[in-house]
């Protein structure tokens, strides 16, 4: 049997209200008021495709040893790098072992389910198990356009295997059409589309149907046979009319939580898909349906296992969790879309020196550390001399990963002098729970929330970027997390 | 077996420029002139001195790398010249390597001279770019100066369990000490009295730290000329010398940082370097003994945990010190006698030099009335560069027997 045996999903804390940006933008475009309704989940200034993919990869293994991952699958449009491998740095960060398959798909908005399609496939030729999928996306539109209004940020996290599923994979059918509803050239930083009506009349209207009716007909079932249906389409009259075309009931409807995270692009059904395998019963048939340069449709039925994968943070996980994020401009300068001062001392060339990110690669981009074999001390970042006073044992160190691990905060501050985007930067001495102690940033916090003893987890974000050489530098921060109950 | 350096080195002259703002003086206008001062006062010719020591921090902005630019300003005739630099403990490397050099007999007289020119950066605060290495910028927080030493209050705070209102109250005290001591000394950077409440409204530079907790950053050069008590004896008719005691310094070992044991309230290599120059200068209690301080004052934050590190306070009570005026110029060990780094400034490479001379100046007497500390006749110098969790210490025990 293959199929998924482990989800995960990640949405990020911040949450803009779709009237705050009318309120900034829309003097500009009135029509925008139309769209106006919920908000849309926005991914904080440290946060872009690749660090939203790692928390959902990390949600998706809690639990599950690392070390039995064979494959990465990447998959957005908003891909961090054209050339270098996005899924190899979801690899290093996830701490998986290196001797495996990765690949990035982007593209069309098909991009996610092709990627989840492709590791199920690589599963089912027996020579690879165990892909890790991730998706994500962090596209933007025009300030003040409709896309503005709609796009979101989040990730969704699938373990395809052939051991403990919890969703069988049952069939795939496909299509693929040059139809430019959407696009980006080389060099777009905003998405640009057609007009709606021909969206929703020819895209939603004819060839997504044709396309689920190419399915149903290859695998001779019929919509009844599904308990949900899981399809991207954000236009709610379309929806309407699909619903009543195929017969979809409500409760068969998979909400496409536009009014609370927006349209995440070519992560759009994975994280429906997230979504829809928390509430699932065992023997339920999910079908998953992708639009975007053509069309997926994929079918999987849940099985008894599902019971066993509960406890996951998920989508509903993150989604409780938010802060709304009350300035458009604050976004605006976070997504460079407004170029803000970070003052003089921020002014300096910031040099990345490839080969030493190679030699140092585990503990930056894995947040791997040492564990003394003689006296037990684990200690990051690693070192060839124990650092416990008493022990000082030379190069007697193994491996221990840190990222899964929990802190505690020792010593905090908010600091306005250092250069940030959302200052005060706040940054403090975490001690690991295992033993050990670094000085982390801080992230997804206030300063007033904080306190000496509280806990922390550890979140891959953005470090740095050099605008200069087009260089995004990735490390750990440590998020506090408030005590519950 | 180590007899260690108490009584084998005598300071015969000191210069000291003004520390400000000095828009018109490039470094090696400030090296020059506090050396000038320097000569005038050791009463000694520049052909004399047989090795230098120069001292200097952010070289990138200032005069280059090297002991080359000491040399070339001064014109000094071929000798050997040595840069060093540890952070703030630059000026006090640069002393303890002209007092070792004559200690060990390779020459009779030598010069230490630190200099700092900071105010060319374009901005205010210190540059941190590549101050901590690569590994740093990339795997270190996005921190400043005073976000580091800001932890020492929250860790503080929850170790003795003192609530933080009563730490800003505290370190407010630390300041408007510094200011009042500052406003009567015609070298300082900054000289005009603070009250508790602007002290406690200032803006917040980084929690819980104001922008009165912080030290002033300024241009500015100190200089002193050791040699041998022998010479220095039969130099100065009058014994107008100054004798050094100890001169010790502890470097962190890396466990502050990542290891589990240290409680982030205190200061570890201070605590390990002033035992260590108690001991070198056979003092058995510094309370009583220690007549005057100049502490590392770059934060408020930093000289109340050090009055605890130096073992004048004990651990957890230096709020009951501070609240009861023991610090003060009037105190049981009056601290920061000229201003301190709060307000005397906090040229990098110069400060530690800088110390060295406002003990001279007092062990010598020449300090008008309104600033003197009555019968001061053994004081300590403290720098700490870096932050907290990873650092370097030095200090300095001086006395006029």
């Amino acid at each position: 049997m293959v199929g998924i045996c482990s989800y995960g999903g990640y949405v990020p804390r911040y949450r803009l209200n779709r009237m705050v940006i009318f309120e900034a933008m829309g003097w500009m475009n009135p029509g925008t008021i139309g769209s106006a309704r919920g908000e849309k989940a926005v991914a904080n200034f440290d946060e872009d495709s690749i660090t939203m993919a790692v928390a959902a990869g990390i949600d998706c293994l809690k639990g599950i040893d690392r070390s039995r991952v064979q494959g990465t699958y990447f998959a957005s449009t908003s891909m961090v790098y054209k050339e270098r491998l996005n899924a190899g740095i979801i690899t290093a960060a996830l701490g998986l072992k290196e001797e495996i398959r990765a690949a990035d798909f982007s593209g069309g908005l098909k991009a996610g389910t092709s990627a989840l399609l492709s590791a199920v496939e690589s599963v089912e030729s027996g020579r690879v198990s165990d892909i890790m999928v991730c998706s994500s996306d962090c596209r933007l539109g025009k300030p003040g356009s409709v896309q503005e209004m709609n796009f979101g940020d989040a990730a969704a996290a699938f373990l395809v295997g052939s051991e403990d599923v919890i969703a069988e994979f049952k069939g795939a059918y496909s299509t693929t059409y040059d139809f430019v509803d959407h696009y980006r050239g080389a060099s777009g930083k905003y998405d640009r589309q057609w007009e709606d009506r021909w969206i929703r009349d020819v895209g939603y209207g004819v060839l997504l149907p044709e396309t689920i009716e190419g399915f149903l007909a290859k695998y001779n079932l019929e919509i009844g046979d599904f308990a949900k249906i899981i399809y991207p389409c954000h236009y709610g009259a379309a929806r309407k009319k699909l619903n009543k075309k195929f017969g979809i009931k409500p409760e068969m409807d998979q909400n496409n939580l536009l009014s609370e995270i927006g349209d995440v692009g070519a992560a759009q059904p994975l994280v429906m898909l997230a979504s829809a395998l928390e509430e699932a019963e065992p023997g339920q048939k999910i079908m998953v349906v992708s639009f975007g340069s053509g069309c997926d449709v994929l079918c999987f039925e849940v099985t008894e296992n599902i019971k066993m994968r509960k406890g996951v943070k998920g989508i509903s996980g993150y989604l409780k969790e938010k802060t709304a994020l009350d300035k458009y401009e604050k976004y605006s300068v976070w997504r460079d879309i407004l170029p803000g001062d970070l003052g003089t001392s921020s002014e300096v060339d910031l040099w990345t020196r490839w080969s030493l990110n190679w030699r140092k690669r585990k503990a930056i981009l894995g947040l791997w550390g040492s564990r003394c074999t003689k006296c037990g001390t684990v200690q990051y970042p690693p070192q060839k001399i124990c650092v416990n006073p008493d022990c000082g044992a030379l190069h007697q160190m193994e491996d221990m990963l840190f990222s899964d691990k929990k802190g505690r905060i020792v010593s905090f501050t908010g600091d306005n002098l250092a250069a940030s985007y959302d200052p005060p930067a706040i940054y403090g001495s975490v001690e690991f729970d295992i033993g050990g102690k670094f000085m982390f940033d801080f992230t997804d916090c206030d300063l007033d929330s904080l306190s000496v003893g509280m806990s922390a987890v550890f979140s891959f974000r953005r470090k740095y970027f050099d605008k200069e050489r087009d260089i995004v530098g990735y490390f750990w921060k440590a998020i506090p997390v408030k005590e519950v109950g | 077996m180590a007899t260690g350096i108490k009584d084998k080195i005598a300071i015969i002259g000191m210069g000291c420029t003004k520390f400000g703002e000095h828009w018109d003086a490039s470094g090696e206008d400030l090296i020059v002139e506090a050396f000038e001062g320097c000569l005038a006062d050791a009463g000694i010719e520049k052909k004399e001195i047989e090795a230098g020591y120069f001292g200097t921090h952010y070289e990138e902005i200032n005069v280059g790398k090297s002991a080359i630019p000491m040399a070339a300003a001064l014109k000094l005739p071929y000798i050997p010249v040595t840069r060093t630099e540890n952070f703030c403990a630059t000026a006090t490397e640069a002393f303890r390597g002209a007092c070792y050099a004559v200690a060990s007999g390779a020459c009779d007289i030598a010069l230490a001279l630190g200099m700092e020119k900071l105010k060319d950066t374009g901005y205010a605060g210190l540059p941190s770019a590549g101050t901590f290495g690569v590994m740093d910028f990339i795997l270190g927080a996005n921190f400043t100066a005073p976000g580091a030493f800001a932890q020492l209050a929250t860790a503080y705070s929850a170790t003795y369990g003192l609530p933080m209102e009563k730490i800003k109250e505290a370190i407010a005290h630390v300041s408007i000490k510094s200011h009042k001591n500052g406003v009567m000394n015609p070298k300082a950077h900054l000289r005009r009295a603070v009250t508790e409440e602007q002290v406690l409204s200032a803006p917040m530079i980084a929690y819980p730290l104001g922008l009165f907790d912080c030290c002033g950053v300024s241009d500015g050069a100190a200089a002193a000329i050791v040699t041998t008590p022998e010479i220095a004896k039969s130099l100065k008719k009058n014994n107008d010398y100054v004798m050094v005691k100890a001169l010790q310094v502890a470097c962190s070992s890396g466990e502050e940082s990542i290891y589990n044991s240290w409680d982030g309230a205190h200061v570890e290599t201070t605590t390990r370097a002033s035992l260590k120059a108690y001991e070198e200068a056979g003092i058995k209690d510094p309370r009583k003994e220690i007549n005057l301080m100049e502490l590392h004052d770059c934060f408020s934050i930093t000289e109340f945990v050090t009055y605890e590190d130096v073992q004048i306070s004990p651990r957890g009570k230096a709020y009951d010190d501070v609240m009861n005026g023991f610090y003060d110029l009037d105190g049981g060990v009056p601290c920061q006698v000229d201003g301190g780094l709060k307000c005397f400034g906090h040229p990098i490479g110069a400060s530690g030099l800088r110390m060295i001379y406002a003990l001279y100046e007092q062990i010598l007497d020449r300090v008008p009335e309104e600033r003197r500390i009555k019968n001061a006749r053994l004081g300590l110098t403290h720098n700490m560069g870096g932050v907290p969790n990873y650092n370097v210490v030095s200090i300095t025990i001086l006395g006029r027997d």
